[in-house]
C-alpha cells in the first residue's frame, strides 16, 4: 500500500515536473528562435511616458522599412537609475532617452558609448546643444530639444516686460497694494532651495559655479559657491527674500508657483515651457520674456537644459542602436513628432525653423535661452544641487549670505573627489 | 512566513480525519501512515510538488545561463530536499516547518545578508561593476575620430552565408568614388565593375559578398560593433550600419603595468585596488572605477567623519522623541476617543466609529502631501483657517510640532481601533464590580480597565514605537528633513536616522549603497536593542497582571 502510494505519487510528480519540464524545453527552442532574431532584429528604446508615446509610431515605422522590430518601453519614474541598475544586470535597453545632464553619471558607470556623428550632421543641430552632450571631447548623445527658463508675465496684470528685476519688484508691488496679485513674484523655492530657478538670478548678481578649463568644459576644481562673488550674488538675493522685498518666498514650491500663477495670485512667473501648457489651460493672457537681471549687474543667465537620446553600452543591439540614433533621430521628422507629442524648442535647426512660425512661444523661449549656460553635466554638479538650494533657502529667509553661502562652499567641496 | 495550513503539509493529513490526531502522538503516528490516502489529499501533493518542479526548472535555466553553478546548486539541492521530504512519511514537524523556514530565508535572512555583505564594499555610482567592465568603458570611452578624417557610406557584407560567413564592410570613398571591401587585414579596392553603387554612395551589391540588410545586420551586431579595419591613420569603424568613420583609441589598457595609457599625452593612471579606480600620479582619478572590498571603511567613516558622527547624536535623541510621541499622543487619543465610544450611554456609535475610520481609510502617502500643502505659510489651509502667519516648516520647533500633528491626525484611528477591540474583551462585570464597592469611574479605569487593557496592547504599541522609528515617508513627504541649519545642508531639525541616512546614501550627491548599508547596520541595531528591551520588560508587566 504504502510502496503503491508512494510509487503513484512520485510518477505523478515526475510527470508534471516532465511536462513542466517538456512545456519548457518545447518552448526554450522556440523562444530562443524568436529571441534570437529578437536580440538581432529587435531595437529596445526606453523615454519616459510621453515621449515612449511620441516615439512609438517613428520606431514602427523606422522597424517596418528596416525589418527589424522597434520595441519602445515607457518607464515612468527613475528612469536614469533604472537605466544604470538594468544596464550593469544587462538586462537594459539599446537606446535610452534623458536629459543631458546625466551623461557624467552614465559614463563614470560606463552605461553609455560615444556616438560619432559626421560635421554636417553636428552643424544641423544649435551649437549649445551639441556642445551640452560633448564630455570630456567625445559626444555622448544624440540632442533633439532643449529648454530653459523664462519669465512668463500676465499681460493683463503687467503689460510690460521688465528689464531689470528692480522694476519687476516695483511693478509686482504695485499690483499688490492695488490687491490686483497676493504675490511679488511666483519662483519656486520652497523650504529646500532651488537652485534651477535661483541661477538667473545667481548669474546676473555675478555668482558662478564652476570655472572653465582650458578646453571649454566646467572645471570641477574652480568652484564658484563659497567664493567672495558668489557672497556678493547671494547678498543681492537676500535683499528680495522674506526679510527684504518679499519678491522670493520660501513657501512658494515646485508644486504651487505655476498654480498660483494661473490662479491670478502673481504677474510674474519664473518657469520653463512646461508651464505654457497650464497657463493656456487657465486661459491667462501671457507672453515670455527673459528672467531680467539685476540693474547695472551682469546679464541674467538661465541654464539650458538638452534632451537626448544616448546609446547603451551594454545594449544587445549596439550596431542597430548606433544606427538608429547616428543617422535617424538627426532627421527632422522624428524632431517634429517629439515636438508635437510635448512642445520643447527643438535642438534641430530645421525642426525648431519648422515650428517657429506656428508657434510663437518657443522662439521667444529660445531667445530667452540665448545667453542662457549649459547645464553642467559633469559628475560633480550632483554635488552641488541639494546645499546650494539649502543654502538659498536659508538666505531667503533671512539668514546670513556670507556665513551661508561659505558653509555650503565648503560642503560642496567636501563632497567632490 | 508561517506554515499556513493550506501549504504542503496538510497532504499528509488528508481532510476529515481529524480524531486520529487526538489519540496519543506515537499511536496517531502509526495511524497516520497506515491511513488510506484520499483522492483530494494525493492531488494537493502532487499539484504542489509538481509546482515545485515546474518552479525548479524556471528558475535553472537563468541560473545556466548566467553560468551562477553555485545557485544552481541550491536550487537543485532544495528541490530534491521538499520532493524527499514530501514523498516520505517521515519527519512531519518539518513538514510544517519547511515552508515557513524556506520563505523566512528568502525574504529576511538574504537580505540581511545581501545588506551585511554590501556594507564592506564601495558599491555606489562609479564602482558598480567588475574592473573588466571598467577598462571596456575607459578604451571604448577613448575612441575619437581622426582629425581631418571623412567619414564612409558603409555597407555591410558577408563572404558567404550572412548569418556565419566571414564579415566585411564595403565603404566608399566619398571623394574618389572608389569602392574599397575592409577586413581585419585592412582595406583593398575592389574592381568598379564587380559593385553596383546607389547615389548616395552606398554599395547595393558585389560579386562575391552578400549583402546584409539591417534586420540580417542587427543579428550579427557584436561582430558589427567589434570590427575593426586597419588603415594607415588608426582603423575603420562602424557607426551604426550605413556609415564607418575612421578612429582610434587613444587610451588602452596595459596589463604589464596594471595601468590605463593615454597615447596621445602620454599620461598614465594605475590601478588602485583599495579604492577601485586608475590612478595618476598627480592624484587625476578617471571616472570609471569598480567595485572592491573595502573592508570597515564604511563603519569607519560613520563613526569618524564629521559630517555624519557630529549630527548623528542629536538626530538619535530626536528620532526618540519623534517616535515616543507619534505613539504616545495617538494612543492617547485613540483611548480616549474609545473610552467615550465604550460608554453605554452613548448613541450613534456606528456613525461615529465610520467618521473616526476615515483618516485610516486614506493612503498615508496622498495624505502626508496634503498636510505638507496645509502646512504653507501662505497659501496653506492651516494659517488661512486661523489667520495665522506661522512659518511652520521653517522653524524647528514648528517643524517637529507640525509632522507630529500629521501624525496623530494619521495615526489615531488605528490606536481607536485596537483599543475598541481590547475593551470589548474586559468584561463589563469588573467595572460594575468596581462601581458596587464604591469606586469613581476614574478609579476603576485606573485599577482594572488600564492594566489589563495594556497587557492587551502593549506589543501593539512596541510594535508601533518600532515602525515610526524608521518612518521615512512621514518626514520625506513633509518636511524632507528640514528646517536645516543655515551652515549644515546634511542633518534637518526633522530628520530621522532613516531620512538622514537616505539623503547620505542616494541624496543628490550620487549613490554610495556601501556607505548606506553600513548605516542602516546601525540602525538596525539600535532598532532591535530598543525592541528587546521593551519586550522583555513587557514580559515582566505581563507576570505582574496575570
Amino acid at each position: 500500500m504504502r510502496i503503491r502510494t508512494a510509487g503513484v505519487v512520485a510518477v505523478l510528480g515526475l510527470a508534471l515536473a516532465a511536462s513542466g519540464c517538456g512545456g519548457d524545453s518545447n518552448d526554450e527552442p522556440a523562444a530562443k528562435e524568436s529571441s534570437k532574431a529578437a536580440t538581432g532584429g529587435k531595437l529596445v528604446i526606453w523615454a519616459d511616458d510621453k515621449r515612449a508615446a511620441a516615439l512609438k509610431p517613428f520606431g514602427e515605422k523606422f522597424g517596418k522599412e528596416n525589418g527589424v522590430t522597434v520595441e519602445v518601453q515607457a518607464v515612468s519614474k527613475d528612469l536614469q537609475t533604472n537605466f544604470v541598475t538594468a544596464s550593469q544586470q544587462g538586462s537594459g535597453p539599446d537606446v535610452v532617452v534623458g536629459a543631458h545632464d546625466w551623461i557624467g553619471n552614465l559614463v563614470q558607470n560606463g552605461a553609455i558609448d560615444p556616438v560619432q556623428l559626421a560635421a554636417e550632421q553636428k552643424s544641423a543641430f544649435n551649437e549649445t546643444a551639441v556642445k551640452a552632450v560633448t564630455f570630456n571631447g567625445q559626444l555622448y548623445g544624440v540632442p533633439y530639444a532643449m529648454e530653459n527658463l523664462a519669465l512668463i508675465r500676465n499681460t493683463e496684470l503687467a503689460p510690460e516686460a521688465p528689464k531689470t528685476i528692480e522694476d519687476l519688484v516695483a511693478a509686482g508691488k504695485k499690483l499688490k497694494a492695488e490687491k490686483k496679485a497676493s504675490e511679488i513674484l511666483c519662483l519656486q523655492s520652497g523650504q529646500n532651495g532651488d537652485a534651477y530657478h535661483i541661477y538667473p538670478l545667481y548669474t546676473s548678481a555675478g555668482g558662478y559655479l564652476f570655472g572653465t578649463a582650458a578646453n571649454g568644459d566646467y572645471d570641477p576644481k574652480d568652484l564658484g559657491v563659497g567664493k567672495p562673488e558668489s557672497i556678493a550674488a547671494f547678498q543681492k538675493i537676500a535683499k528680495l527674500g522674506e526679510k527684504g522685498e518679499g519678491a522670493l518666498k520660501r513657501s512658494i514650491t515646485g508644486e504651487n508657483s505655476i498654480a498660483t500663477f494661473t490662479g491670478k495670485k502673481c504677474a510674474f512667473l519664473v518657469s520653463g515651457p512646461w508651464a505654457i501648457a497650464d497657463a493656456k489651460k487657465a486661459n491667462i493672457k501671457y507672453d515670455i520674456s527673459p528672467v531680467p537681471g539685476f540693474a547695472g549687474g551682469k546679464e541674467a543667465q538661465p541654464f539650458v537644459g538638452v534632451q537626448s537620446f544616448y546609446v547603451a553600452a551594454k545594449g544587445q543591439n549596439k550596431a542597430l542602436a548606433q544606427e538608429f540614433v547616428a543617422n535617424h533621430v538627426t532627421t527632422p521628422d522624428l524632431a517634429m513628432a517629439l515636438y508635437n507629442a510635448e512642445p520643447r524648442p527643438p535642438a534641430l535647426t530645421a525642426a525648431l525653423d519648422q515650428v517657429k512660425g506656428s508657434d510663437p512661444d518657443l522662439a521667444k523661449f529660445q531667445e530667452a535661452g540665448k545667453n542662457g549656460q549649459v547645464l553642467p553635466a559633469i559628475p560633480a554638479m550632483a554635488a552641488i544641487w541639494d546645499p546650494f538650494g539649502k543654502a538659498e533657502a536659508a538666505i531667503i529667509g533671512g539668514a546670513d549670505p556670507a556665513k551661508t553661502i561659505t558653509a555650503a562652499g565648503k560642503t560642496i567641496a567636501g563632497q567632490i573627489k | 512566513m508561517s506554515t499556513s495550513s493550506s501549504g504542503p503539509g496538510t497532504a499528509t493529513q488528508p481532510p476529515g480525519r481529524g480524531p486520529v490526531r487526538s489519540g496519543s502522538p506515537r499511536t496517531s503516528r502509526t495511524a497516520r501512515n497506515h491511513a488510506p490516502i484520499t483522492l483530494t489529499g494525493l492531488l494537493v501533493k502532487v499539484v504542489l510538488l509538481g509546482l515545485v518542479a515546474g518552479i525548479a526548472v524556471w528558475a535553472a535555466f537563468p541560473l545556466i545561463e548566467a553560468e551562477l553553478w553555485v545557485g544552481l546548486a541550491v536550487l537543485l539541492a532544495t528541490t530534491a530536499g521538499l520532493f524527499y521530504l514530501y514523498l516520505t512519511p517521515r519527519h512531519i514537524p518539518v513538514k510544517y516547518l519547511i515552508p515557513g523556514t524556506l520563505f523566512l530565508v528568502a525574504f529576511q535572512i538574504i537580505p540581511v545578508l545581501y545588506t551585511a555583505s554590501t556594507a564592506f564594499t564601495n558599491f555606489g555610482d562609479g564602482h558598480r561593476g567588475s574592473k573588466d567592465d571598467a577598462i571596456v568603458a575607459i578604451q571604448s570611452g577613448s575612441v575619437t575620430q581622426v582629425p581631418g578624417s571623412v567619414q564612409y557610406p558603409l555597407t555591410v557584407a558577408t563572404k558567404g552565408d550572412p548569418a556565419t560567413g566571414a564579415l566585411v564592410f564595403l565603404v566608399t570613398d566619398p571623394q574618389t568614388n572608389t569602392v574599397s571591401v575592409g577586413d581585419t587585414e585592412g582595406l583593398r579596392p575592389l574592381d568598379a565593375g564587380s559593385v553596383t553603387v546607389a547615389p548616395g554612395g552606398k554599395v547595393t551589391a558585389a560579386d562575391g559578398y552578400q549583402i546584409l540588410n539591417f534586420g540580417e545586420a542587427s543579428t550579427r551586431s557584436k561582430d558589427i560593433t567589434d570590427m575593426v579595419v586597419p588603415t594607415s591613420g588608426g582603423a575603420l569603424r562602424s557607426s551604426g550600419l550605413s556609415r564607418a568613420y575612421e578612429g582610434k583609441a587613444v587610451r588602452a589598457y596595459d596589463a604589464g603595468c596594471d595601468c590605463i595609457r593615454d597615447s596621445e599625452t602620454g599620461k598614465t593612471w594605475t590601478a588602485d585596488g583599495k579604492v577601485g579606480s586608475f590612478v595618476a600620479a598627480d592624484g587625476e582619478t578617471l571616472a570609471q572605477g569598480w567595485q572592491v572590498n573595502v573592508g570597515l571603511r564604511n563603519f569607519a567613516d560613520v563613526l569618524t567623519d564629521p559630517a555624519i558622527s557630529g549630527p548623528f547624536f542629536s538626530t538619535l535623541i530626536w528620532n526618540f522623541a519623534f517616535a515616543l510621541g507619534s505613539t504616545g499622543f495617538t494612543f492617547l487619543l485613540g483611548m480616549g476617543i474609545a473610552l467615550a465610544l465604550h460608554s453605554p450611554r452613548m448613541r450613534g456609535t456606528n456613525f461615529y466609529r465610520v467618521l473616526l475610520i476615515l483618516p485610516y481609510a486614506m493612503p498615508s502617502f496622498a495624505m502626508l502631501l496634503v498636510w505638507r500643502d496645509m502646512f504653507n505659510t501662505d497659501f496653506g489651509l492651516i494659517n488661512n483657517l486661523f489667520g495665522l502667519g506661522v512659518d511652520w516648516f521653517g522653524e524647528t520647533w514648528s517643524a517637529r510640532l507640525a509632522v507630529l500633528l500629521v501624525q496623530l491626525w494619521l495615526g489615531y484611528p488605528y490606536m481607536f481601533l485596537v483599543t475598541t477591540g481590547a475593551l470589548q474583551a474586559i468584561p463589563r462585570e469588573l467595572t460594575e464590580a468596581t462601581s458596587v464597592d464604591g469606586a469613581s469611574p476614574f478609579q476603576s479605569f485606573r485599577a482594572v480597565t488600564m492594566p489589563l487593557l495594556l497587557v492587551a496592547i502593549s506589543p501593539l504599541l512596541i510594535a508601533s514605537f518600532a515602525y515610526n522609528f524608521n518612518n521615512f515617508n512621514a518626514i520625506q513627504f513633509v518636511t524632507e528633513g528640514g528646517p536645516f541649519p543655515a551652515d549644515n545642508p546634511t542633518a534637518g531639525a526633522t530628520d530621522l536616522l532613516i531620512t538622514y541616512t537616505y539623503r547620505l546614501a542616494f541624496g543628490a550627491q550620487g549613490a554610495e549603497y556601501g556607505l548606506a548599508a553600513a548605516v542602516s547596520i546601525f540602525i538596525f541595531a539600535i532598532v532591535a536593542t530598543v525592541s528587546a528591551i521593551s519586550f522583555s520588560r513587557t514580559r515582566k508587566q505581563e507576570e505582574v497582571y496575570s
